[in-house]
């Protein structure tokens, strides 16, 4: 066995805002970690916190684009944290968001004349369960096949997009549109109503946040809820009581696709208005880091897909201000995921430089 | 600082010499409980100490102490003379004090040689024959290429024991470490430890045996209440006075009168054999069992024997494939492939021997535990949990039971092994089952808790339950089941009746003496 120069032992008393810490700590380095990137693109330090950090805040259109992101972050993360909770790996919510947009658009694509009311919530049915029917894929392949979720729902990402792609080439696309690989837009039935004139957020914020409410009381009031995460935190209790193994991973895997199917349709019926190839730009593995940063429980994750939303529009600000690339969203998100977790191990280890091992006590 | 009480009475030729431990005056308080007030101990070297006490007289605080895992808020401790502040159990190791830890701390995903490895400079190569030799000197026979996992509590303080003894200390403290044995491999291990102390080494063993400590110890400190009560030699006591001396009243034996079973089995197996999934498992081989109500079976024989499989085969943890399904049957239903919550519907109770991870969660405090089996108790209604009357059936677990806890929100791991035992078994009894299965009931719990256990076992079986209790302690099955089988290397050995029950006989089963007679046709017990 290699001898490393440290130890990382338990911790034996942990302070109760340890918890509340670690995202603290994991923003803090993320936002620092942002100016340095910027700096570096030549961007002055003082101007980078402003694009980044303050920008999102600087207007009516830039606020309201903040809740337009915080939306579907903020619905994939909590349907993503039930599935966390009780160990069910799901890292697919990109391709159920994806088929959720797919399945919602189809009644706007084929009755593009239609009037009638009931549209907007048929889509938002169909793409629940064509998010929920992708998932399925995997809880089927699991608890038949024992085929890891993580691998199963990360590469049927790829073959939504693939699916999509076809779609809006072939037979999704707008016959008038110019052999543009987009569908025809949506009818006004078809789409999310504006809350403020003139700018983009729609309803959908408010969807996600009454989905926060109920993934709370699912989490800690429902039974169901319970036996998840008697699975995930002692499976052999669970296994003591009774609670199937094989339906918890079809109910956290199916919530988990219902959330992001949900979210997916309400992108293509918000501010898309039609299908195209860019739906999201990463919401579903975006949300992944919000499940964890919010601690995967329900309130946290309203902050941390606030904070997620906050990095979306300060990349796109800095992106059109500064010049800085696109991917500087991406790393500052890998940054956020890595220093949390990173800050989460010492909530409950520490870490002791000297050689000398300790045997993992016992008692306490 | 008061007079050490130990030097008034004892007063043996080795007070001569230097003590090796002394603790004058050790204070410890929780924000609930004085867990030690004032006290004072002396150890000298190749002594047998015993401290004896109830749950929650003060023992795994004094232990927890010497070990360097606690700090004392007051007192001293001197060590070979001098005054020491034992910084933590690596401290302690370095000074010379060992520990045999009662909740084991070892890694299950590890193997016997790899976990013993962490705590030596030695790789587990080189390990491997050292324990081989250790498990032979002691009788305590345990595979360095097994996994942990895969091992049975009792093997697994095996490895804890050997653990402790390869590092050589000066000090042994044992927290019950015959609990697990075979009746045969107390003997050795006393011997054993006696060997150890004519090498000038002292051991302070935990035990609730009266019995053992008795034989073996040469002092005993009786704690109750975090304060030393006596110090007395425990030769020249019987189990009785001890007992008193212990809780401070006389022990109850439960009261128990003839079993008058039902005519139809509640309960039966029949030819089960079944193969483990892990290559260290026991093969059940054959076995056939029937469990009436009113009656209480007992199941003997040293763990590791097949104990484990068994009970995950009758509580459904472990689910046969359905073309099998009738060698498990609850009152007349063939159940073989259904899982533990249905059979939980059928009236069957259950209480396993791990407690925390398994007959608990650990994380989840006392209240969410209950909905672990109670749920459909009137706990939920239309799938939400009922806070108020989940709360209400763990404080009336936690009274009826008298779990000494800090209340209906406190977390499973910060309950003692034997308290949180006592919540578990006062949680299936409420389910009011018909057929309760209890492996290992009253290990690790205190003596008056442990007869209070015993007698509720009794009176659920008055009650026309039928309970099956697998157990390593024999005493604790002569005196209270009915009839009994023998477990070894997966074979079940015929039913002996109360009557005909003595050590000798069961011994004998224990090592297999009834295999022969058991494979000639016609003479299978049911």
């Amino acid at each position: 066995m290699i001898k490393m120069p440290w130890v990382i032992e338990t911790k034996s008393h942990r302070s109760p805002y340890a918890p509340l810490l670690a995202p603290l700590v994991a923003v803090a380095i993320t936002v620092c970690t942002g100016i340095i990137l910027l700096s570096l693109r030549g961007v002055p330090p003082g101007k980078a916190l402003f694009f980044l950090y303050f920008s999102p805040f600087s207007s009516a259109f830039n606020i309201s684009e903040v809740f337009l992101k915080m939306a579907p972050l903020l619905l994939i993360a909590q349907g993503l944290a039930i599935g966390f909770r009780a160990k069910v790996w799901n890292i697919g919510a990109e391709g159920q968001l994806l088929l959720g947009a797919i399945g919602a658009s189809l009644l706007p694509i084929f009755f593009n004349d239609s009037q009638n009311p009931l549209m907007l919530p048929a889509m938002a049915l169909i793409g629940g369960c064509f998010g929920m029917a992708w998932a399925g894929i995997a809880a089927w392949v699991r608890v038949r096949f024992n085929a890891n979720e993580i691998l199963v729902t990360l590469m049927l990402n790829s073959i939504a997009l693939q699916l999509l792609f076809y779609l809006v080439a072939g037979p999704l696309r707008d016959p008038f549109g110019f052999n543009f690989p987009q569908s025809a837009l949506f009818p006004e039935v078809g789409m999310l109503p504006i809350l403020v004139d003139g700018l983009r957020v729609n309803i959908s914020i408010f969807f996600a946040v009454i989905v926060t409410l109920l993934a709370w009381l699912f989490v800690e009031r429902s039974m169901i809820g319970y036996k998840l995460e008697v699975g995930g935190t002692a499976p052999d209790a669970a296994r003591y009581a009774g609670f199937g193994e094989g339906r918890a991973i079809w109910i956290a895997l199916l919530i988990g696709g219902a959330a992001a199917g949900l979210a997916g349709a309400f992108e293509a019926a918000g501010p898309l208005g039609q299908l195209q190839r860019n739906i999201s730009p990463g919401y579903g593995f975006a949300a992944i880091i919000v499940a964890f940063l919010g601690g995967l429980r329900a309130i946290g994750i309203l902050f941390a897909a606030f904070f997620m939303a906050v990095i979306f529009v300060g990349g796109d600000i800095a992106q059109t201000s500064a010049g800085v690339p696109f991917a500087v969203n991406i790393v500052l998100q890998g940054v956020l995921l890595v220093t949390y977790l990173a800050a989460r191990v010492f909530v409950d280890y520490r870490v002791r430089f000297g050689t000398k091992r300790r045997l993992p006590e016992g008692a306490h | 600082m008061k007079a050490s009480s130990d030097a008034t009475i004892s007063s043996s030729d080795r007070d001569q010499e230097a003590p090796l431990l002394e603790l004058v005056g050790v204070t410890k308080a929780f924000p609930a409980v004085l867990a030690n007030d004032d006290v004072s101990l002396r150890i000298q070297p190749g002594e047998i100490r015993a401290i004896l006490g109830e749950n929650g007289a003060g023992k795994s605080t004094l232990v927890k102490i010497i070990y360097g895992v606690l700090v004392p808020d007051a007192g001293e401790i001197r060590w070979r003379g001098e005054k020491v502040a034992i910084r933590n159990p690596a401290h302690a190791r370095a000074l010379g004090i060992g520990m045999v830890f009662q909740h084991f701390s070892l890694f299950e995903t590890l193997t016997v040689a790899e976990n013993i490895s962490l705590a030596t400079a030695q790789s587990p190569a080189e390990l491997e024959p050292a324990i081989v030799e250790f498990g032979d000197r002691f009788g305590l026979p345990v595979e360095p290429r097994a996994l942990v996992h895969s091992l049975s509590v009792g093997e697994r303080q095996r490895v804890e024991i050997i653990r402790c003894l390869l590092q050589d200390p000066r000090l042994i403290i044992m927290d019950e470490p015959t609990s697990v044995l075979p009746p045969s491999g107390i003997p050795p291990l006393f011997e054993t430890i006696r060997k150890l102390t004519e090498q000038g080494r002292a051991v302070l063993f935990i035990s609730h045996k009266l019995e053992e400590i008795r034989s073996l110890c040469h002092q005993a400190t009786v704690m109750r209440g975090g304060k030393v009560i006596a110090s007395v030699d425990p030769a020249k006591e019987t189990n009785e006075s001890l007992a008193h001396l212990m809780i401070g009243r006389d022990i109850p034996h439960p009261e128990r009168e003839a079993a008058t079973p039902a005519e139809n089995a509640a309960m039966a197996v029949r030819g089960l054999t079944y193969t483990p999934p892990d290559p260290f498992g026991t093969i059940l081989r054959d076995i056939s069992l029937s469990l009436h109500p009113g009656e209480i079976v007992g199941i003997a024989g040293v763990s590791g024997n097949g104990q484990r499989e068994l009970a995950a085969v009758l509580s459904g943890e472990t689910m046969l494939p359905s073309s099998r399904r009738d060698q498990v049957v609850i009152d007349g239903n063939a159940c073989g492939d259904i899982d533990s919550g249905k059979r939980r519907s059928l009236g069957l109770a259950f209480v396993p021997e791990e407690r925390n991870g398994r007959g608990a969660v650990p994380e989840m405090d006392l209240t969410k535990n209950a909905l672990l089996t109670a749920h459909s108790f009137g706990l939920t209604k239309r799938g939400f949990i009922q806070r108020p009357a989940a709360r209400a059936f763990a404080e009336r677990c936690i009274a009826e039971m008298d779990v000494r806890c800090g209340g209906w929100d406190a977390e499973a791991r910060s309950l003692s092994g034997g308290n949180l035992q006592k919540y578990i078994i006062g949680r299936e009894i409420r389910l009011q089952p018909q057929i309760l299965i209890a492996s290992q009931p009253t290990w690790g719990v205190d003596v008056g808790a442990a007869a209070a256990i015993r007698q509720q076992l009794v009176d659920l079986r008055d009650g026309g339950v039928a309970i099956l209790v697998i157990s390593e302690e024999l005493e604790e099955l002569l005196e209270i089941a009915d009839r009994l089988h023998v477990l070894f290397r997966g074979h079940l050995s015929p039913s002996i009746e109360r009557a005909r029950a003595n050590t000798t006989l069961i011994g004998d089963f224990m090592t297999g003496g009834f295999l022969a007679a058991d494979q000639a046709p016609g003479t299978a017990s049911l």
